[in-house]
């Protein structure tokens, strides 16, 4: 196969918080087309929702636009173009601050910003529930009708298509809000090889592309359990790059001489990562079937995956809603040995005689003794015997504030007044956080579609 | 027949939907697939997570990949925001899942002796 007839795509942060380092070792490291970074969990519309409502000029990844002052000569001069989602809830405050660091960055006239918008559904909630959107809980089936005056985000997922038409229109960089995430990178590739949209066994292959690349390193070595004593250089982990083909065939590498490892192992437990029915892996272009992937192990660092079937899209977008849902504390305390359980297990039952004395309103108390059962609960066991320490975490949510905030101030006092031999209460209070709760839902696509916007702007 | 633990014979990743949580299990080859297809049931799934899994357990099968999906629902305490535990989406629960044991050919047994485990001698200086 000639070269010029394979695209490679690479994913450069799995979520917001990865290694700042990563996407420039993808672009300097090796050869690459597209750069992908993923800075959207299921909860960050929500926290940069609070964020914009002290600054309007706020509300999406910064360390994005840090990432480009950075890393965008190299992009210009190597023709890499780079797709994320790091708009947020503000994709035009991202693509402004992005203009101001692409001039600093010395690329302007050479260089474009495309912007996707469109996703966000806060500002029409009210007329959507009015005219029978309902929006009801994809698992619960409640109505978001009895919790809309605490929505604090509302989000349609939307596909490709967008993304695609901003690269078809010249953009370099393009920014958007909510886009699921694997569609933020099949983009690049139905772009590249001119894929028709309907054409639902390449959507697939897209679709299955982007899901290996959206969590870094994650199918590249990092957090996989077969061996993993035995994986190279995580310090300097590759991340993952997809050489993909105009079939749709695709193999998954990363750079020469990175860290991690890419094999069977580590391609297949991605593969599995946060899907439900495999038959049915629903996303807004297409209807994927993973039980049609064929997986083989060509060695040195390259799985080559082929195969994948895809069935037309449903009339439906996922909407991702975040609403208020109480508040919620935790706080820990370090027993040492002697007798560490039972003086952490005497201490937890102190704290509860308190909460219920001082006629806290507490919805769920969880108790967990670090050490024993804190990962795994009932699956732990019997207590280890003789245990040279262990760390108490109480944590407790509750409708009322003022219990929470009661509660973050019962857990210091033990240190005098508690069993003994009892340490690292420095980190101070428990610190009250506010519940966001998620609240999935479907919305019909041409609801949302006519709202979508793409433009592109110069550098 | 021997009894061995399920990290023996396969490896595993696990992850968040709202309150489901999703285990993907994957056999260190098909011999074992065959074997885990079996007995990892999602009944006896079920019955391993005890109280910690409020929910049904489905399981999904992916011969292709010599894996099995078990999604769990009422997994993670009302789910990855609200919970209060410590593994709030659900990261370990895959190796909670390896925990448990089943019967296996003794031939199995022995050729899969010590896999899944950080061998001894082992230093962190080389990772």
């Amino acid at each position: 196969m000639a070269e010029r007839d394979v695209v490679r795509l690479g994913g450069g942060q799995g979520f917001w918080g990865d290694d700042l380092e990563a996407p420039v070792r993808l672009v300097e490291g090796g050869p690459l087309d597209y750069l992908m970074l993923d800075y959207l969990a299921e909860v960050t519309m929500s926290i940069l929702r609070k964020l914009r409502s002290r600054d309007p000029s706020a509300g999406y990844a910064r360390d994005f636009v840090a990432l480009m002052e950075r890393i965008w000569p190299a992009c210009v001069e190597r023709g890499i173009r780079v797709v994320a989602n790091a708009g947020g809830v503000n994709p035009q405050g991202c693509a402004d601050a992005l203009e101001e660091a692409g001039q600093e960055a010395g690329v302007s006239g050479r260089t474009t910003i495309g912007l996707v918008r469109g996703d966000d559904l806060m500002p029409r909630l009210d007329e959507l529930l009015q005219t029978g959107h309902e929006m009801a809980h994809l698992e619960t089936g409640a109505p978001l009708s009895s919790v809309a005056d605490r929505v604090r985000s509302a989000n349609a997922y939307l596909g490709a298509a967008p993304v695609v038409e901003a690269l078809r229109l010249g953009s370099d960089v393009v920014v958007t809000g909510r886009v699921a995430d694997p569609a933020l990178a099949a983009a690049a590739l139905i772009h590249h090889h001119d894929w028709a949209l309907h054409d639902h066994d390449r959507m697939a292959a897209a679709i299955l592309a982007g899901h290996i690349v959206e969590c870094g390193a994650q199918s590249t070595g990092g957090n996989c359990m077969a061996e993993w004593w035995s994986i190279p250089r995580l310090d300097i982990a590759g991340f993952p790059v997809v050489e993909v083909e105009p079939s749709g065939a695709f193999t998954v590498t990363k750079h020469p001489g990175s860290g991690g490892r890419v094999d069977r192992a580590s391609v297949t437990e991605q593969i599995v990562y946060e899907i439900g029915d495999p038959h049915r892996v629903v996303t807004p272009d297409v209807v994927a079937d993973f039980t049609t992937i064929r997986l083989s192990d060509q060695g040195r660092d390259r799985v080559r995956l082929e195969g994948i079937r895809g069935a037309p899209p449903t009339d439906f977008y996922k909407v991702s809603v975040a609403y208020a849902a109480g508040w919620m504390a935790a706080g820990t305390l370090l027993y040492s040995w002697p007798d560490a359980l039972q003086k952490a297990q005497a201490a937890d039952a102190q704290l509860r005689r308190r909460f219920e004395r001082l006629g806290l309103k507490l919805d769920a108390i969880n108790t967990e003794l670090v050490g024993w059962n804190a990962a795994h609960g009932p699956l732990a066991g019997a207590p280890p015997a003789d245990v040279p320490e262990v760390q108490l975490r109480v944590a407790v949510r509750s409708a009322d504030r003022r219990s929470v905030e009661r509660f973050s101030r019962e857990m210091a006092p033990l240190v005098l007044t508690g069993p003994p031999s009892v340490t690292a209460y420095a980190g101070g209070r428990a610190r009250v956080q506010e519940i966001m709760a998620y609240w999935p839902a479907l919305i019909r696509k041409d609801v949302v579609d006519p709202h979508v916007r793409v433009e592109v702007r110069p550098v | 027949m021997r009894r061995v633990p399920l990290v023996q014979l396969a490896h595993a990743r696990s992850g968040d939907k709202g309150d489901s949580a999703n285990i993907g299990v994957v056999a260190y080859d098909e011999e074992i697939y065959r074997i885990i297809e079996k007995e990892v049931t999602s009944d006896r799934v079920k019955h391993h997570f005890g109280s910690w899994v409020v929910g049904p357990v489905k399981r999904y099968e992916l011969p292709n990949l010599c894996a099995l999906n078990f999604v769990l629902r009422g997994a993670l305490d009302g789910g990855g925001t609200v919970s209060l535990r410590s593994d709030a989406q659900g990261k370990v629960l895959s190796a909670g899942l390896l925990r448990m044991e089943i019967d296996v050919p003794d031939s199995v047994a022995e050729r899969t002796a010590g896999w899944g485990r950080v061998p001894d001698g082992w230093t962190p200086e080389g990772s």
